[in-house]
Protein backbone atom coordinates (compact mmCIF):
# COMPACT_ATOMS: atom_id res chain seq x y z
CA UNK A 1 0.00 0.00 0.00
CA UNK A 2 1.05 3.50 -0.61
CA UNK A 3 0.17 5.81 1.89
CA UNK A 4 0.64 9.56 1.61
CA UNK A 5 0.59 12.54 4.64
CA UNK A 6 -0.36 15.88 2.88
CA UNK A 7 3.08 17.96 3.47
CA UNK A 8 1.95 21.53 2.22
CA UNK A 9 1.27 22.77 6.40
CA UNK A 10 0.78 21.49 9.61
CA UNK A 11 1.81 18.70 12.06
CA UNK A 12 3.31 16.78 9.35
CA UNK A 13 6.56 14.54 10.92
CA UNK A 14 3.88 13.84 13.53
CA UNK A 15 1.49 11.65 11.60
CA UNK A 16 4.58 10.74 10.26
CA UNK A 17 5.97 8.94 13.61
CA UNK A 18 2.47 7.75 13.98
CA UNK A 19 1.96 5.89 11.03
CA UNK A 20 5.72 4.19 12.04
CA UNK A 21 4.60 3.34 15.14
CA UNK A 22 1.25 1.94 13.68
CA UNK A 23 3.01 -0.84 10.78
CA UNK A 24 5.37 -1.91 13.64
CA UNK A 25 2.32 -2.73 15.60
CA UNK A 26 0.51 -4.48 12.58
CA UNK A 27 3.50 -5.94 11.15
CA UNK A 28 3.53 -4.36 8.55
CA UNK A 29 5.81 -2.18 6.55
CA UNK A 30 4.28 -0.36 4.08
CA UNK A 31 5.62 2.70 1.85
CA UNK A 32 4.88 6.45 3.25
CA UNK A 33 5.40 9.37 0.89
CA UNK A 34 5.15 13.37 1.49
CA UNK A 35 2.48 14.68 -1.06
CA UNK A 36 2.82 18.58 -1.75
CA UNK A 37 2.05 18.39 -5.70
CA UNK A 38 -0.98 16.94 -8.13
CA UNK A 39 1.46 14.27 -9.18
CA UNK A 40 2.25 12.97 -5.85
CA UNK A 41 -1.79 12.41 -5.50
CA UNK A 42 -1.83 9.37 -8.36
CA UNK A 43 -0.95 5.68 -7.07
CA UNK A 44 -1.81 6.76 -3.68
CA UNK A 45 -3.88 3.90 -1.51
CA UNK A 46 -4.83 6.19 1.33
CA UNK A 47 -3.78 10.26 2.22
CA UNK A 48 -3.72 11.60 5.44
CA UNK A 49 -4.73 15.34 5.75
CA UNK A 50 -3.18 16.51 8.89
CA UNK A 51 -3.82 19.83 11.26
CA UNK A 52 -2.76 23.10 10.65
CA UNK A 53 -4.93 26.19 8.89
CA UNK A 54 -7.64 24.68 6.80
CA UNK A 55 -7.37 28.35 5.18
CA UNK A 56 -4.06 27.99 4.23
CA UNK A 57 -4.60 24.45 3.03
CA UNK A 58 -7.29 25.28 1.02
CA UNK A 59 -5.59 27.72 -0.87
CA UNK A 60 -2.55 25.76 -1.59
CA UNK A 61 -4.96 22.84 -2.85
CA UNK A 62 -6.60 25.36 -4.93
CA UNK A 63 -3.37 26.43 -6.23
CA UNK A 64 -1.65 23.39 -7.07
CA UNK A 65 -5.13 21.94 -8.92
CA UNK A 66 -5.29 18.79 -6.21
CA UNK A 67 -8.76 19.35 -5.16
CA UNK A 68 -9.83 16.65 -7.75
CA UNK A 69 -7.72 14.66 -7.41
CA UNK A 70 -7.77 14.23 -3.28
CA UNK A 71 -11.99 13.32 -4.47
CA UNK A 72 -10.31 10.16 -6.13
CA UNK A 73 -8.19 8.86 -3.30
CA UNK A 74 -9.67 5.39 -2.20
CA UNK A 75 -9.64 6.32 1.36
CA UNK A 76 -8.63 10.25 3.17
CA UNK A 77 -7.89 10.39 7.10
CA UNK A 78 -8.43 14.03 7.89
CA UNK A 79 -7.54 15.60 11.65
CA UNK A 80 -8.87 18.84 12.86
CA UNK A 81 -8.20 20.95 9.44
CA UNK A 82 -8.09 17.24 7.71
CA UNK A 83 -11.59 16.92 9.06
CA UNK A 84 -12.86 20.05 8.01
CA UNK A 85 -11.51 19.70 4.37
CA UNK A 86 -13.55 16.69 3.87
CA UNK A 87 -16.40 17.36 5.53
CA UNK A 88 -19.93 18.21 3.61
CA UNK A 89 -20.35 21.32 4.80
CA UNK A 90 -18.55 24.13 6.52
CA UNK A 91 -20.65 26.26 8.88
CA UNK A 92 -19.68 29.96 8.69
CA UNK A 93 -16.59 29.57 6.22
CA UNK A 94 -13.77 32.06 5.53
CA UNK A 95 -13.57 33.41 2.33
CA UNK A 96 -16.03 30.84 0.68
CA UNK A 97 -13.53 27.96 1.92
CA UNK A 98 -14.88 25.01 0.23
CA UNK A 99 -14.51 21.24 1.39
CA UNK A 100 -14.11 17.82 -0.54
CA UNK A 101 -17.56 16.44 1.03
CA UNK A 102 -16.16 13.24 1.42
CA UNK A 103 -18.00 12.90 4.77
CA UNK A 104 -21.55 14.16 5.42
CA UNK A 105 -21.12 16.12 8.34
CA UNK A 106 -21.44 19.71 8.54
CA UNK A 107 -18.52 21.07 10.93
CA UNK A 108 -17.82 24.86 12.63
CA UNK A 109 -14.18 25.83 12.56
CA UNK A 110 -12.87 26.84 15.98
CA UNK A 111 -16.04 25.47 17.47
CA UNK A 112 -14.67 25.50 21.11
CA UNK A 113 -13.55 28.76 20.49
CA UNK A 114 -9.78 29.97 20.75
CA UNK A 115 -6.48 28.69 22.17
CA UNK A 116 -7.60 29.32 25.91
CA UNK A 117 -10.71 27.17 25.14
CA UNK A 118 -8.49 24.17 24.12
CA UNK A 119 -8.58 21.46 25.89
CA UNK A 120 -7.02 18.00 26.44
CA UNK A 121 -9.88 14.96 27.60
CA UNK A 122 -9.87 11.05 28.14
CA UNK A 123 -12.23 9.97 24.56
CA UNK A 124 -14.30 6.91 25.19
CA UNK A 125 -14.32 5.77 21.40
CA UNK A 126 -14.92 2.01 19.81
CA UNK A 127 -11.18 2.11 19.37
CA UNK A 128 -10.84 2.28 22.58
CA UNK A 129 -9.65 5.12 25.42
CA UNK A 130 -7.24 7.55 24.12
CA UNK A 131 -5.93 10.74 25.14
CA UNK A 132 -8.39 13.55 23.36
CA UNK A 133 -6.28 16.76 22.21
CA UNK A 134 -8.43 19.26 21.11
CA UNK A 135 -6.74 22.37 19.46
CA UNK A 136 -9.08 25.55 18.75
CA UNK A 137 -10.97 22.25 17.38
CA UNK A 138 -13.64 22.19 15.05
CA UNK A 139 -17.18 20.89 16.17
CA UNK A 140 -18.88 18.84 14.33
CA UNK A 141 -22.79 20.09 14.71
CA UNK A 142 -24.43 17.04 12.44
CA UNK A 143 -23.84 14.13 10.71
CA UNK A 144 -25.43 12.16 7.89
CA UNK A 145 -27.27 8.72 8.21
CA UNK A 146 -24.06 6.76 6.31
CA UNK A 147 -21.80 8.29 8.88
CA UNK A 148 -20.60 6.20 11.86
CA UNK A 149 -19.54 8.13 14.84
CA UNK A 150 -16.29 6.59 16.73
CA UNK A 151 -16.16 8.54 19.27
CA UNK A 152 -18.11 11.45 21.40
CA UNK A 153 -17.48 14.12 23.44
CA UNK A 154 -19.68 17.18 25.04
CA UNK A 155 -22.27 15.16 23.11
CA UNK A 156 -20.86 16.03 19.68
CA UNK A 157 -19.26 13.44 17.18
CA UNK A 158 -15.66 13.83 17.79
CA UNK A 159 -14.49 10.47 15.53
CA UNK A 160 -16.49 9.51 12.30
CA UNK A 161 -16.01 7.43 9.59
CA UNK A 162 -18.27 7.06 6.29
CA UNK A 163 -17.45 4.28 4.28
CA UNK A 164 -13.39 3.96 3.85
CA UNK A 165 -12.73 7.91 4.76
CA UNK A 166 -12.18 8.70 8.23
CA UNK A 167 -12.24 12.22 10.69
CA UNK A 168 -11.37 13.23 14.10
CA UNK A 169 -11.71 16.69 15.17
CA UNK A 170 -8.89 16.22 18.13
CA UNK A 171 -5.11 15.29 17.19
CA UNK A 172 -4.55 11.60 17.53
CA UNK A 173 -0.97 11.90 16.42
CA UNK A 174 -0.56 14.05 19.74
CA UNK A 175 -2.27 11.32 21.91
CA UNK A 176 0.44 8.70 22.09
CA UNK A 177 -1.68 6.36 20.92
CA UNK A 178 -1.22 4.68 17.15
CA UNK A 179 -4.84 3.01 17.22
CA UNK A 180 -6.87 5.36 14.66
CA UNK A 181 -3.61 5.25 12.73
CA UNK A 182 -3.84 1.15 12.75
CA UNK A 183 -7.57 1.33 12.02
CA UNK A 184 -6.83 3.85 8.77
CA UNK A 185 -4.23 1.18 7.78
CA UNK A 186 -6.64 -2.04 8.09
CA UNK A 187 -9.18 -0.50 6.04
CA UNK A 188 -8.97 -2.48 2.75
CA UNK A 189 -6.23 -4.52 3.51
CA UNK B 1 -14.94 14.55 33.28
CA UNK B 2 -10.92 15.22 33.89
CA UNK B 3 -11.04 18.01 31.18
CA UNK B 4 -8.07 19.98 31.17
CA UNK B 5 -6.32 23.15 29.56
CA UNK B 6 -3.66 25.23 28.64
CA UNK B 7 -1.45 22.21 29.55
CA UNK B 8 2.25 21.94 27.96
CA UNK B 9 1.21 19.48 25.44
CA UNK B 10 -1.87 22.18 24.35
CA UNK B 11 0.72 24.79 24.08
CA UNK B 12 2.99 23.31 22.32
CA UNK B 13 0.37 21.70 20.08
CA UNK B 14 -0.69 25.05 18.47
CA UNK B 15 2.88 25.98 17.07
CA UNK B 16 2.78 22.38 15.88
CA UNK B 17 0.17 22.90 13.78
CA UNK B 18 1.94 26.26 12.88
CA UNK B 19 4.55 24.07 11.06
CA UNK B 20 5.35 24.52 7.66
CA UNK B 21 3.16 28.13 7.88
CA UNK B 22 4.02 31.71 7.39
CA UNK B 23 2.87 34.54 10.88
CA UNK B 24 2.57 37.75 9.03
CA UNK B 25 2.94 40.68 11.53
CA UNK B 26 -0.31 43.41 10.57
CA UNK B 27 -1.24 46.38 12.05
CA UNK B 28 -5.00 46.58 10.83
CA UNK B 29 -7.91 43.95 11.03
CA UNK B 30 -7.77 44.92 6.92
CA UNK B 31 -4.31 43.80 6.82
CA UNK B 32 -5.23 40.99 8.52
CA UNK B 33 -7.79 39.86 6.25
CA UNK B 34 -5.02 40.54 3.41
CA UNK B 35 -3.02 37.90 5.77
CA UNK B 36 -5.47 35.16 6.43
CA UNK B 37 -6.76 35.43 2.05
CA UNK B 38 -3.24 35.17 1.32
CA UNK B 39 -2.50 31.78 3.71
CA UNK B 40 -1.00 32.97 7.04
CA UNK B 41 -1.19 30.11 9.33
CA UNK B 42 -1.34 33.66 12.15
CA UNK B 43 -0.87 36.93 12.24
CA UNK B 44 0.55 38.80 14.67
CA UNK B 45 -1.19 42.02 15.74
CA UNK B 46 0.59 45.04 16.71
CA UNK B 47 0.43 48.67 16.01
CA UNK B 48 3.73 49.29 14.20
CA UNK B 49 5.83 47.14 12.21
CA UNK B 50 9.49 47.03 13.33
CA UNK B 51 10.85 48.71 10.31
CA UNK B 52 8.13 51.58 11.66
CA UNK B 53 9.32 51.14 15.23
CA UNK B 54 13.00 51.94 14.14
CA UNK B 55 11.94 55.16 12.32
CA UNK B 56 9.77 56.14 15.17
CA UNK B 57 11.99 55.56 17.76
CA UNK B 58 11.37 56.34 21.65
CA UNK B 59 9.91 53.72 23.76
CA UNK B 60 8.28 50.94 21.88
CA UNK B 61 5.23 48.86 24.29
CA UNK B 62 2.66 46.15 24.20
CA UNK B 63 -0.51 47.93 21.19
CA UNK B 64 -3.26 48.95 21.92
CA UNK B 65 -6.18 46.22 23.54
CA UNK B 66 -8.42 47.37 21.23
CA UNK B 67 -6.71 46.96 18.44
CA UNK B 68 -5.79 44.10 18.70
CA UNK B 69 -9.16 42.69 19.59
CA UNK B 70 -10.23 44.23 16.38
CA UNK B 71 -8.06 42.34 14.36
CA UNK B 72 -9.14 39.02 16.50
CA UNK B 73 -12.58 39.43 15.05
CA UNK B 74 -11.65 40.41 11.69
CA UNK B 75 -9.80 36.65 11.21
CA UNK B 76 -10.57 33.21 12.04
CA UNK B 77 -6.54 32.28 12.19
CA UNK B 78 -4.81 32.69 15.74
CA UNK B 79 -3.70 36.19 16.62
CA UNK B 80 -0.20 36.81 18.63
CA UNK B 81 0.61 40.05 19.81
CA UNK B 82 3.94 40.95 21.75
CA UNK B 83 4.56 41.84 25.17
CA UNK B 84 7.81 43.76 26.32
CA UNK B 85 10.47 41.64 27.35
CA UNK B 86 9.63 40.82 31.57
CA UNK B 87 6.56 42.50 31.33
CA UNK B 88 4.65 40.32 33.31
CA UNK B 89 1.53 42.86 33.50
CA UNK B 90 1.46 43.12 29.69
CA UNK B 91 1.68 39.84 29.14
CA UNK B 92 -1.63 39.47 31.71
CA UNK B 93 -3.28 42.21 30.19
CA UNK B 94 -3.04 40.26 26.34
CA UNK B 95 -4.24 36.47 28.90
CA UNK B 96 -6.95 38.90 29.38
CA UNK B 97 -8.42 40.03 26.73
CA UNK B 98 -7.78 36.10 25.35
CA UNK B 99 -4.88 36.38 22.70
CA UNK B 100 -3.98 32.98 21.18
CA UNK B 101 0.13 32.82 21.72
CA UNK B 102 1.88 36.10 23.27
CA UNK B 103 5.81 36.82 21.69
CA UNK B 104 7.95 38.38 24.33
CA UNK B 105 9.64 40.38 22.19
CA UNK B 106 12.83 42.18 21.70
CA UNK B 107 11.43 44.20 19.18
CA UNK B 108 9.93 45.93 21.86
CA UNK B 109 11.52 48.21 24.53
CA UNK B 110 12.80 45.40 27.22
CA UNK B 111 11.00 45.94 30.51
CA UNK B 112 13.26 44.43 33.05
CA UNK B 113 16.94 43.89 32.08
CA UNK B 114 17.76 40.65 34.14
CA UNK B 115 14.17 38.10 34.08
CA UNK B 116 12.11 37.26 31.37
CA UNK B 117 8.14 36.71 31.82
CA UNK B 118 7.92 33.71 33.90
CA UNK B 119 5.73 31.76 31.45
CA UNK B 120 4.57 28.76 32.83
CA UNK B 121 2.18 30.93 34.98
CA UNK B 122 0.09 31.88 32.03
CA UNK B 123 -2.52 29.95 30.30
CA UNK B 124 -1.58 31.49 27.25
CA UNK B 125 1.60 29.98 25.47
CA UNK B 126 4.71 32.26 24.58
CA UNK B 127 6.96 32.63 21.75
CA UNK B 128 10.52 33.95 22.41
CA UNK B 129 13.24 34.63 20.24
CA UNK B 130 16.61 33.40 20.46
CA UNK B 131 20.16 33.85 19.09
CA UNK B 132 21.42 30.53 19.95
CA UNK B 133 20.94 26.96 21.97
CA UNK B 134 21.69 28.56 25.30
CA UNK B 135 18.98 31.34 24.77
CA UNK B 136 16.75 29.10 23.05
CA UNK B 137 17.16 26.63 26.23
CA UNK B 138 16.76 29.47 28.91
CA UNK B 139 13.47 30.56 27.25
CA UNK B 140 12.35 26.86 26.96
CA UNK B 141 12.68 26.40 30.82
CA UNK B 142 11.10 29.97 31.92
CA UNK B 143 7.99 28.05 29.79
CA UNK B 144 8.26 28.97 26.26
CA UNK B 145 6.02 26.64 24.05
CA UNK B 146 7.71 27.92 20.85
CA UNK B 147 11.13 29.53 20.01
CA UNK B 148 11.95 31.51 16.56
CA UNK B 149 15.16 33.33 15.73
CA UNK B 150 15.87 36.72 16.22
CA UNK B 151 17.38 37.89 13.43
CA UNK B 152 17.62 41.81 13.39
CA UNK B 153 13.98 42.58 13.06
CA UNK B 154 13.17 45.54 10.73
CA UNK B 155 15.47 45.32 8.34
CA UNK B 156 14.64 43.34 5.31
CA UNK B 157 18.35 41.92 5.83
CA UNK B 158 18.11 37.56 6.70
CA UNK B 159 21.87 37.74 7.73
CA UNK B 160 21.37 38.21 11.29
CA UNK B 161 18.50 35.20 11.39
CA UNK B 162 20.88 33.24 9.28
CA UNK B 163 23.36 33.96 11.89
CA UNK B 164 21.48 32.18 14.64
CA UNK B 165 20.22 29.14 12.74
CA UNK B 166 23.52 28.16 11.95
CA UNK B 167 24.55 29.03 15.59
CA UNK B 168 21.80 26.65 17.12
CA UNK B 169 22.79 23.92 14.28
CA UNK B 170 26.65 23.64 14.98
CA UNK B 171 25.83 23.86 18.56
CA UNK B 172 23.03 21.33 18.35
CA UNK B 173 25.82 19.12 16.35
CA UNK B 174 28.47 19.39 19.03
CA UNK B 175 26.13 18.91 21.72
CA UNK B 176 26.95 15.32 22.30
CA UNK B 177 30.54 15.44 23.10
CA UNK B 178 29.99 18.05 26.01
CA UNK B 179 28.98 16.41 29.45
CA UNK B 180 25.46 17.08 29.62
CA UNK B 181 26.06 18.61 33.03
CA UNK B 182 28.68 20.88 32.11
CA UNK B 183 26.63 22.26 29.41
CA UNK B 184 23.87 22.68 31.53
CA UNK B 185 25.42 24.52 33.47
CA UNK B 186 27.64 26.58 30.69
CA UNK B 187 23.84 27.38 29.15
CA UNK B 188 22.13 27.55 32.64
CA UNK B 189 19.42 25.22 31.77
CA UNK B 190 18.47 22.14 34.13
CA UNK B 191 20.31 18.90 32.68
CA UNK B 192 17.04 16.88 31.87
CA UNK B 193 16.59 19.80 29.36
CA UNK B 194 19.81 19.15 28.13
CA UNK B 195 19.42 15.31 27.68
CA UNK B 196 15.95 16.07 25.94
CA UNK B 197 17.71 17.93 23.28
CA UNK B 198 20.38 15.71 22.83
CA UNK B 199 17.88 12.89 22.51
CA UNK B 200 15.49 15.14 19.83
CA UNK B 201 18.39 16.03 18.02
CA UNK B 202 16.76 19.80 17.92
CA UNK B 203 15.33 22.72 19.96
CA UNK B 204 12.52 20.35 21.58
CA UNK B 205 9.68 22.74 20.63
CA UNK B 206 8.81 24.65 17.21
CA UNK B 207 11.47 26.85 15.91
CA UNK B 208 10.79 29.48 13.81
CA UNK B 209 12.63 31.35 11.87
CA UNK B 210 12.05 35.38 12.11
CA UNK B 211 13.68 39.12 11.76
CA UNK B 212 14.60 40.48 8.37
CA UNK B 213 12.83 37.72 5.80
CA UNK B 214 11.82 39.88 2.47
CA UNK B 215 11.97 37.48 -0.12
CA UNK B 216 10.49 33.88 -1.21
CA UNK B 217 13.39 33.09 -1.23
CA UNK B 218 14.66 34.90 1.89
CA UNK B 219 11.92 32.12 3.16
CA UNK B 220 13.23 29.10 1.54
CA UNK B 221 16.60 29.67 2.77
CA UNK B 222 15.24 29.24 6.30
CA UNK B 223 13.45 26.20 5.76
CA UNK B 224 16.40 24.67 4.28
CA UNK B 225 18.13 25.39 7.09
CA UNK B 226 16.60 23.64 8.86
CA UNK B 227 13.66 25.57 10.68
CA UNK B 228 10.11 24.58 11.24
CA UNK B 229 8.46 27.84 9.45
CA UNK B 230 8.79 31.80 9.09
CA UNK B 231 7.77 35.06 10.26
CA UNK B 232 7.35 37.80 8.31
CA UNK B 233 7.29 41.24 10.02
CA UNK B 234 7.99 44.54 7.64
CA UNK B 235 8.71 42.33 4.57
CA UNK B 236 5.27 41.95 3.67
CA UNK B 237 3.40 45.49 3.85
CA UNK B 238 6.24 47.35 3.60
CA UNK B 239 6.42 46.14 -0.55
CA UNK B 240 4.70 47.71 -3.24
CA UNK B 241 2.42 44.86 -3.75
CA UNK B 242 1.31 43.39 -0.28
CA UNK B 243 -0.84 40.92 -1.44
CA UNK B 244 1.04 39.14 -4.10
CA UNK B 245 4.14 39.34 -1.78
CA UNK B 246 2.12 37.61 1.03
CA UNK B 247 0.77 34.95 -1.26
CA UNK B 248 4.43 34.17 -2.79
CA UNK B 249 5.88 33.93 0.52
CA UNK B 250 3.20 31.34 1.86
CA UNK B 251 3.82 28.89 -1.45
CA UNK B 252 7.66 29.35 -1.24
CA UNK B 253 7.36 28.01 2.72
CA UNK B 254 5.35 24.96 1.08
CA UNK B 255 7.37 24.81 -1.51
CA UNK B 256 10.43 25.72 -0.38
CA UNK B 257 12.65 22.90 -1.71
CA UNK B 258 10.98 23.35 -5.49
CA UNK B 259 13.35 25.91 -6.55
CA UNK B 260 11.19 25.84 -9.78
CA UNK B 261 8.48 26.64 -7.88
CA UNK B 262 9.45 29.57 -6.20
CA UNK B 263 11.26 31.16 -9.06
CA UNK B 264 7.74 31.25 -10.44
CA UNK B 265 5.98 32.62 -7.40
CA UNK B 266 9.06 35.49 -7.15
CA UNK B 267 8.82 36.55 -10.85
CA UNK B 268 6.90 40.44 -10.90
CA UNK B 269 6.47 41.20 -7.19
CA UNK B 270 7.71 44.61 -7.31
CA UNK B 271 9.84 45.79 -4.97
CA UNK B 272 10.38 43.98 -1.80
CA UNK B 273 11.00 46.59 1.65
CA UNK B 274 14.34 48.83 1.01
CA UNK B 275 16.28 47.25 3.61
CA UNK B 276 19.18 48.38 5.86
CA UNK B 277 23.08 47.10 5.79
CA UNK B 278 23.37 45.84 9.73
CA UNK B 279 27.07 47.73 9.96
CA UNK B 280 24.72 51.04 9.22
CA UNK B 281 22.83 50.29 12.50
CA UNK B 282 24.32 51.75 15.51
CA UNK B 283 25.09 49.23 18.32
CA UNK B 284 22.70 50.19 20.53
CA UNK B 285 19.86 50.11 18.28
CA UNK B 286 20.56 46.45 17.09
CA UNK B 287 17.21 44.58 18.78
CA UNK B 288 18.88 40.99 18.77
CA UNK B 289 21.09 42.26 21.76
CA UNK B 290 18.50 42.53 24.05
CA UNK B 291 17.31 39.63 26.53
CA UNK B 292 19.93 37.04 26.44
Amino acid sequence: MNIGVLALQGAVSEHISCLKGAMEKLGIAENISLVREKEELGGLDGLIIPGGESTTHSLLLEKEGMVEGLGKIPKIFGTCAGAILISREIIGQANGQKSLGLIDMAISRNGYGRQLDSFQSPIESSLGKLDGVFIRAPVIERVGEKVEVLAEHRGKPVAVQQGKHVATTFHPELSGSTAFHEHFLRIDR
Amino acid sequence: MEEESSTPKLKKGLAQMLKGGVIMDVVTPEQAVVAEKAGAVAVMALERVPADIRAHGGVARMSDPKMIKGIMEAVSIPVMAKVRIGHFAEAQVLQAIGVDYIDESEVLTPADSEFHVEKREFDVPFVCGARNLGEALRRIDEGASMIRTKGEAGTGNIVEAVRHMRAISRELEVLEEERPADAAKRMRVPEGLVLKTIGQKRVPVVNFAAGGIATPADASLCMQLGCDGVFVGSGIFKSSGPEKMARAIVEAVAHFNDAEKIAGVSEGLGEAMRGLEISEIPEEQRLSERGV
